[in-house]
């Protein structure tokens, strides 16, 4: 990109300056998920060296459920989809069609974090009863984060992607196509999630 | 995929704060925010400087007596954390890495500008909340590495400031290399090949991945440290049924790998210095690029040799011992591979050489330190001695610091358009060399024969070569006199030192001293061979 | 700047390849073996400079156990290496800078000698042999020391015995150290070090061994990270809370050594200091004697 300074006129030929650069805006977002994996993969790393080395003290609880991960996994795996199906819409020009389908993944966001809340509510541990349950909160509490910041990107592009006057079009996919890789990764991460805390 | 920004150029020029007030801006310039991370860099350097004086004289006596032992811990803590992750981290890679990359790749910035201003205004705060810290409520004191238990007991306030500080600046870092990988890969000239590159392009790169792969398990370490500290976890605090090795496994997941983020980009920045003046092709770029790579990959798969002392079973160990030694074979290539750069060329000795070669005897010195240090039986006597500490000045004082000195005196002319004296040079190269020497060599005896490190007070039988230590101390702080009058003098009234002092081949001297806004007045030159010194064409014609 | 573009321009009649083929070429052997002498002759001086320092000059403390003097083997060698690689590579460094430094007469660049690759694969393989050779001997002395016994996890020395040991340094079978007289129990805090000796059920704040005697401990932390150093043993060891570790040695010479805490532990661990006493098995047994604690039953 050029040299600029925070100035409006240059921020309006600005637009035009992006889209030569959309496939390494791209390719900073793959660098950085690479670098936000790296986090999870300390954070699983703890677990599983915790769980190799450090047995739970007698009495302490440890138990997980799992119909509600289960239907988080659904849920997000389904919104994985729904998003696809936003962006081919987008590219048809259909962007009310796209809209809804935004909609729709973003609501997919809420209910896993409902849900997601719900088993904190109901699971027998805290926080700080024992190793476990501490990184059993962060690892999902960390994910929990991510689909947060993931749902409110949702929402922001789906405002965006409004017929008159948003920013978001077939000429201008960056956006959404951003945020839909952001939210695989996301969704990734829970498998490998749900597989080494609730599986394993 | 450099575009045509002429239709701006205009504009952006006029709308370029001129002179001074610049680097004081919200610029997205490459070139100011270099300019800004390494006077910010220095600044930091300045009170680490002033820290490590303070540790020197605490230490000229056995007794615990120039402060208190508290506060010693917090000095030294700070010092270590200050001198790397706001002087030598931010410097090699941020700073000389902002200035040249983009010239390097004929581009006309870095790949993202945005990011990359706020990745260095990211700086400033954190460093001085780190600071602040200490006249706060006291600040951390637990060392750079934070090893829990201690951190999650001692004064927590200056524990969580470190903590935020650190994460910020792994921010910075992580935002940084992010920028270094996308410009280097994503933004090269049409027409440039990778393996015509700069060497310090592929040491850049070498350390960007690093900086990826490696920081954000610093940072998901430290958050969880930080819950330790607040929320009363266990994960590190063996009364709540945490493992406190666990820590440290992550933390030198990380902090291995920064020992390399410190000395990579030195290692590329020297490979542009030391043709210039030796008027030679650098020797062997293909396997400088591959040792490169080499060292990447090793270095990430040798972080328990810092913990051979903590428990970890015998087979780890060894695996370790093996790794790390190896990690040898490609420094070592590099290292030969500048000996033979040196062999048979036409060498200026001025300040930048005469660094870089410094640069290479204190590195080989702090290199074979090292090599013993990675076997486990050597380690388990000098562990937490004195012998490390001197082990890694030798690399990060020896090595980057004497690689930072030579770049400015190697670049001064190109970002100033000034040259510096070259009498003051050599006279800080010549009280720092000896300094330096006089400082850490001695250490080494000192940790054989028992002194341990972080200890405000030892057995007196260690005064005498304590104190020598400490005079190399003053050599060092007093070195820095010339080299500020240096700049100070030559900024105000130096010789001007045109486009192309050095006669040099690399794109940043194709341009003006100092280089216009968007680097060149016209198309980026292309530069297939950065290091074509010595055939006979350029001598009949220099000025490309 | 293409070159073969530029030679064209320059109408430079050498043609790049040969060129370059020329001077390299024709330089190493004006650089290396036409001078053969002068390069085997340095050569052998600096490692007969290494040598002579690796076995005059000392730079350890005295050896005070049996770990003692195999370190020292491992560190005359480790010394008389890289006092070979640093020395040769410091006369290389300033022989060229002084040899091919630019005189006043000069102009011009030095020869354009890009790059060679017998002498790359050259020094490859010759670090990669003496990396993997030391990494070998160190193998061998850490085996001496007695580091690579895998220690059992059941350890059955103290009381619980689903306790986790973690590795130190030990010359015993686990057996051994169950029925071992001399099984000390160490624990730190902050800033002491306690000794206790369940044969004796006392605790002692000073350790006292009976010299050339095999000596197990078992070493756990109340509250932060500490370490056992013993300089003149060349031992060390961390003592981690919730994490007991072993550790076993053998004094060999009488007399009085401290044991320094190498841990950053918190203000005082600079202070953080005992001693080890090695005396002779009689007074050994004299001082265990007026220690020793009659056996309580709770
Ligand atoms: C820029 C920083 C930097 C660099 C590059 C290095 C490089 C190396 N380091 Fe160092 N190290 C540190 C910074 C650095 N280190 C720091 C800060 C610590 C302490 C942290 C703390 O606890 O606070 C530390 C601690 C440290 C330890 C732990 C010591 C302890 O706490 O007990 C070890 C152990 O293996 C080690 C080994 C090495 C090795 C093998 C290299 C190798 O990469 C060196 C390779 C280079 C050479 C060998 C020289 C050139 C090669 C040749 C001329 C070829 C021929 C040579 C041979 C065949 C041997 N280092
Ligand atoms: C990474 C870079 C780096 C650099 C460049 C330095 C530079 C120096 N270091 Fe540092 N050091 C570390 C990294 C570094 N250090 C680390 C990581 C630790 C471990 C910390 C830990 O254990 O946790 C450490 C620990 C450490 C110790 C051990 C403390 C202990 O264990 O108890 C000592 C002791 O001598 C020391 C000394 C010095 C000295 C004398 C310098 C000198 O080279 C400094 C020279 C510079 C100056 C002297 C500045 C000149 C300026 C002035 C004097 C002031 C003028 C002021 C104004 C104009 C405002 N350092
Ligand atoms: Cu106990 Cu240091
Ligand atoms: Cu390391």
């Amino acid at each position: 990109m050029t040299t600029l300074d925070s100035s409006k006129e240059i921020q309006k030929n600005n637009s035009e300056v992006k889209e030569t650069h959309e496939d390494f805006r791209m390719f900073g977002l793959i660098t950085f998920l690479i670098a936000d994996g790296m986090t999870f993969a300390g954070f699983f790393a703890a677990y599983l060296t915790y769980k190799a080395v450090n047995p739970l003290p007698d009495g302490a609880i440890y138990e997980l459920e799992l119909p509600i991960p289960t239907l988080n996994t659904i849920l997000l795996l389904v919104s994985s989809a729904t998003f696809h199906k936003a962006g081919k819409a987008l590219l048809k020009d259909k962007n009310s069609d796209s809209q809804k389908w935004l909609f729709f993944t973003a609501f997919l966001g809420i209910i896993f974090l409902i849900c997601q809340l719900f088993e904190y509510f109901h699971l027998p541990f805290g926080l700080t009863d024992n190793l476990f349950a501490s990184t059993f909160y962060a690892l999902t509490g960390f994910h929990g984060l991510h689909v947060t910041l993931g749902t409110l990107m949702i929402l922001i592009i789906a405002w965006q992607s409004r017929i008159n006057g948003g920013r978001l079009t077939s000429q201008n996919m960056f956006p959404l196509e951003a945020v839909e890789l952001y939210w695989h990764f996301v969704d990734g991460i829970w498998v490998i999630l749900f597989i080494i805390l609730y599986l394993l | 995929m450099t575009i045509s920004i002429d239709p701006q150029k205009t504009n952006n020029e006029s709308l370029q704060p001129k002179g001074w007030l610049r680097y004081f801006s919200f610029s997205l310039d490459h070139k100011v925010i270099g300019i800004q991370y390494l006077v910010c860099g220095f600044l930091f350097y300045l009170i680490g400087g002033t820290l490590a004086s303070a540790i020197r004289i605490e230490l000229a006596s056995p007794m615990s007596d120039f402060m208190p032992r508290d506060v010693y811990n917090q000095v030294l803590t700070l010092h270590g954390t200050i001198m790397i992750f706001l002087w030598i981290v931010p410097v090699v890679n941020g700073a000389f890495g902002n200035y040249l990359i983009p010239f390097y790749v004929g581009a006309r910035d870095m790949a993202f500008p945005r990011l990359n201003a706020v990745a260095f205004w990211l700086i400033p705060p954190s460093g001085l909340m780190l600071v602040a810290s200490y006249f706060v409520e006291g600040a951390a004191q637990a060392g750079w590495t934070a090893y829990p238990p201690l951190s999650i007991t001692t004064p927590q306030s200056g524990q969580i400031i470190w903590i935020l500080s650190v994460l910020l600046l792994g921010g910075s870092s992580i935002f940084g290399g992010i920028n270094f990988i996308a410009t280097i890969i994503k933004l090269r000239r049409p027409g440039l090949k990778l393996m015509q590159l700069p060497m310090y392009c592929w040491a850049m790169l070498g350390t960007s991945l690093l900086v990826v792969l490696s920081t954000p398990v610093l940072a998901g370490t430290l958050i969880l440290l930080s819950f330790d500290i607040i929320a009363n976890t266990g994960f590190f605090n063996p009364v709540l049924g945490g493992n406190v090795v666990v820590y440290q496994h992550l933390f030198w997941f990380y902090s291995h790998p920064a020992v390399y983020i410190m000395v990579l980009p030195a290692f590329g920045l020297v490979s542009e210095i030391l043709p210039v003046h030796a008027r030679k092709p650098l020797f062997g770029y293909t396997t400088m690029v591959f040792s490169i790579m080499g060292i990447v990959v090793l270095g990430l798969v040798v972080w328990a040799h810092h913990m051979f002392t903590s428990g970890t079973p015998p087979w780890m160990r060894l695996f370790f011992t093996i790794a790390t030694a190896f990690i040898a074979v490609p420094t070592g290539i590099k290292f030969f591979n500048w000996v033979a750069t040196l062999w048979g060329g036409k060498i200026s000795i001025n300040s930048a050489m005469l660094f870089s070669c410094g640069f290479i005897i204190n590195f080989v010195f702090g290199g074979i330190t090292g090599v013993a240090l990675a076997q486990v039986p050597f380690d388990i006597h000098v562990h937490d001695t004195y012998f490390v500490v001197a082990h890694f000045h030798y690399i990060v004082y020896g090595g980057t610091v004497f690689i930072i000195f030579s770049s400015i005196y190697h670049w001064f002319p190109k970002v100033t358009g000034k040259m510096l004296s070259e009498k003051l040079g050599i006279l800080h190269f010549i009280i720092t060399f000896i300094g330096f020497n006089l400082c850490f060599a001695p250490q080494h005896w000192l940790g054989l024969n028992g002194m341990p490190r972080r200890v405000a007070e030892y057995d007196p039988q260690f005064q005498f070569v304590n104190q020598i230590s400490s005079i190399g101390a003053l050599l060092m702080a007093i070195s820095t006199i010339p080299f500020l009058i240096n700049v100070f003098l030559s900024v105000r009234n130096g010789k001007e030192a045109g486009d192309n002092p050095w006669n040099a081949l690399t794109p940043e001297w194709l341009t003006s001293s100092p280089p216009p806004v968007e680097n060149w007045e016209g198309e980026a030159p292309l530069v297939e061979e950065p290091y074509g010194y010595g055939k006979e064409f350029l001598n009949t014609n220099k000025n490309i | 700047m293409n070159l073969n573009v530029f030679l064209l321009i320059e109408g430079c009649r050498i043609k790049k390849i040969e060129y370059l083929e020329d001077i390299n070429t024709k330089f190493l052997r004006n650089q290396l073996l036409n001078k053969k002498i002068y390069l085997i002759l340095i050569i052998s001086l600096v490692f007969a400079i290494s040598f002579w320092i690796g076995f005059n000059v000392n730079l350890l403390p005295a050896q005070a156990s049996i770990n003692a003097p195999i370190y020292d083997e491992l560190f005359k060698i480790l010394f008389i290496i890289g006092l070979i690689i640093f020395i040769g590579m410091t006369i290389a460094v300033i022989y060229s800078l002084f040899k091919f430094r630019k005189r006043n007469d000069q102009i011009g660049d030095g020869i354009a000698l890009e790059g060679n690759l017998s002498l790359e694969i050259v020094w490859t393989i010759i670090p990669s042999i003496i990396v993997l050779l030391i990494g070998l001997y160190s193998y061998n002395i850490y085996d001496r020391m007695g580091g690579m016994k895998e220690l059992n996890h059941n350890h059955e020395m103290m009381s619980s015995n689903s306790e986790k040991i973690w590795a130190g340094i030990s010359q015993t079978s686990d057996n051994e150290i169950a029925i071992n007289n001399l099984s000390i129990e160490v624990s730190a805090m902050q800033f002491a070090f306690l000794f206790n000796y369940p044969k004796g059920n006392f605790i002692s704040g000073e350790l006292h061994v009976p010299v050339d005697q095999k000596v197990s401990m078992k070493m756990e932390s109340k509250d932060v990270i500490h370490a056992f150093w013993v300089p003149e043993f060349r031992i060390k060891q961390d003592i981690i809370p919730g994490q007991p570790t072993i550790l076993n040695f053998t004094p060999t010479k009488v007399g009085k050594y401290p044991i320094i805490c190498a841990e950053l532990c918190g203000p005082y661990h600079g202070g953080m200091r005992a001693s080890i006493i090695v005396e002779e098995e009689s007074d050994y047994n004299e001082w265990f004697n007026k220690n020793k604690k009659p056996e309580v039953n709770l």
